[in-house]
């Protein structure tokens, strides 16, 4: 089972963004620094948004051992 | 052969009666025919059908349980185990719930469930969990087969398939449903899910028994995630919905419960991205104004006006130099004017000018100042003042004659 799921990946790429904003929010950085930043933000919220919009519901039928009925009948 | 004492045959009855599969877990109908509560708030009642009696007792625990204790006359259901009252050797049944019949077998048996479970703090408020607001992985424990489940999916992939699903199979249905519905929930439990949804599609109320069922709701109590139970129609309410974390009147409510709304998550993106940009712009304004201000200070300041004052200097002086040049030029001129005039008056031409002449040969174009000078034919050139006369010598005076 894998335990890196598509939310995980969307997740963390969120969490730095809304890091990254409140960083450059607050101000005070130096210009190379807010810049580094800013391109940074662009790049998360751009693959983000094409997480959101590549995301195809992923259906998985835990093996209980006996029966495996077919999901799509 | 030892004969047995009679406490040691109570003492074994009431171990026999209370290991029975039967009566250690059973329900009785029947009528009330006496009831007591006695001051420490135990009852004593007895029952009887059809000619028959029991004499039974609820324990003050249980009767505080009851929303009311019956009265002589009730036709009641009653659930318990059958025991033995050793100090005298009577059966007696020990019940935990009295309700009245007139509700029904299931409707007692619901009721008696509920009263316990609540009693054991199953449903208890603060016992539920909040669910999370965007889930990894979700297990939806229900029958593969059912429309419910395809509702449940279509919900998600409408809303946000970037979830995932991990279903664990179960009957939903008939003698098997709960010890199935046990079984999928304890696997999904040992799945790495952060979120179940318990579901079943509507039927009737026997058709949603399992979910009524004691060790189903137990299982359900278990569970180590957040549980969403959409069992049946709007109207149902089951025990698993009150012992889950939170109950969907449907399984596709259940579904929209689930996950957050993917137009959502985009608008925080969207949201976060002008924030960024709101950010800089903001950042690289005030930087601007800064320099802007910086540029002001710096011009005031700068070398630039006092370097057009100095030019100005520069030019004046230039001039001023220029013309003082200017007049030491017109001075030499004039001296060099009187120094020619001077020089023009001791030229022998001035002489000529009195009538004087120069008398030289042709050939060499020297000077005669003698006249032996000049032998007898040869041609001379005489300069006067007003031009140039050729003549021949003649005869050579002798210089005495002359001097």
């Amino acid at each position: 089972m894998s335990d890196h799921t598509l939310v995980d990946t969307y997740e963390t790429r969120y969490a730095r963004l809304q890091e990254v904003v409140a960083q450059l929010e607050t101000g005070d950085l130096p210009l190379d620094q807010t810049l580094t930043l800013y391109e940074e933000g662009s790049r998360l919220a751009a693959e983000c948004q094409a997480l959101l919009d590549a995301a195809e519901l992923r259906v998985r039928l835990l093996q209980t051992g006996d029966t495996t009925p077919d999901l799509e009948g | 052969m030892q004969a047995l004492g009679v406490a040691q045959l109570n003492g074994y009855l009431r171990e026999l009666l209370e290991s029975d599969e039967i009566v250690r877990n059973i329900w009785i109908a029947g009528e009330i025919s006496e009831f007591r509560r006695y001051t420490s708030g135990h009852c004593y009642f007895t029952l009887k059908e059809d000619g028959a009696t029991i004499r039974g007792v609820m324990w003050r625990s249980y009767a505080d349980r009851q929303t009311s204790l019956p009265q002589i006359g009730d036709a009641v259901f009653a659930h318990g185990k059958i025991s033995i009252y050793e100090a005298r050797g009577e059966l007696q049944l020990v019940v935990d719930s009295i309700v009245p019949a007139g509700v029904g077998l299931l409707n007692a048996r619901f009721e008696e469930l509920k009263i316990r479970l609540a009693a054991e703090g199953l449903f208890h408020p603060e016992r539920k969990r909040p669910l999370p607001t965007l889930p990894r992985r979700i297990g939806i424990v229900t029958s593969p087969q059912a429309a419910a489940l395809q509702d449940m999916l279509n919900v998600l992939r409408r809303r946000c398939p970037l979830v995932e699903v991990l279903i664990s199979p179960c009957v939903v249905q008939g003698d098997r449903a709960p010890d199935s519905i046990v079984e999928a929930l304890y696997a999904i439990y040992s799945s790495d899910v952060d979120m179940i949804i318990l579901a079943r599609g509507g039927g009737s109320i026997e058709d949603l028994w399992c979910f009524n069922d004691e060790a189903v709701a137990r299982a359900v109590f278990a569970s180590p995630v957040p549980l969403i139970t959409g069992v049946g129609h709007e109207t149902d309410t089951t025990i698993v919905d009150l012992v889950a974390d939170l109950r969907a009147p449907t399984p596709s409510v259940a579904a929209e419960l689930a996950v957050p709304d993917l137009a959502d998550l985009a608008a925080q993106v969207a949201d976060a991205r002008a924030r960024l940009r709101l950010a800089v712009g903001a950042d690289l304004a005030a930087r601007r104004a800064i320099i802007q201000m910086a540029a002001r200070r710096i011009e005031f300041a700068a070398p630039l006006r006092r370097i057009g004052q100095d030019r100005q200097r520069i030019d004046d002086l230039a001039r001023r130099l220029s013309a003082r040049i200017g007049r030491a030029t017109d001075l030499r001129h004039a001296r060099l004017r009187g120094i020619s005039a001077q020089l023009a008056a001791l030229s022998p031409y001035a002489t000529l000018a009195r009538g004087y002449a120069v008398v030289r040969h042709i050939a060499s174009g020297l000077v005669l100042t003698s006249p032996d000078q000049a032998a007898p034919g040869e041609r001379l050139r005489i300069t006067l003042r007003q031009g140039d006369l050729l003549a021949d010598a003649v005869i050579p005076i002798p210089e005495e004659k002359c001097g």
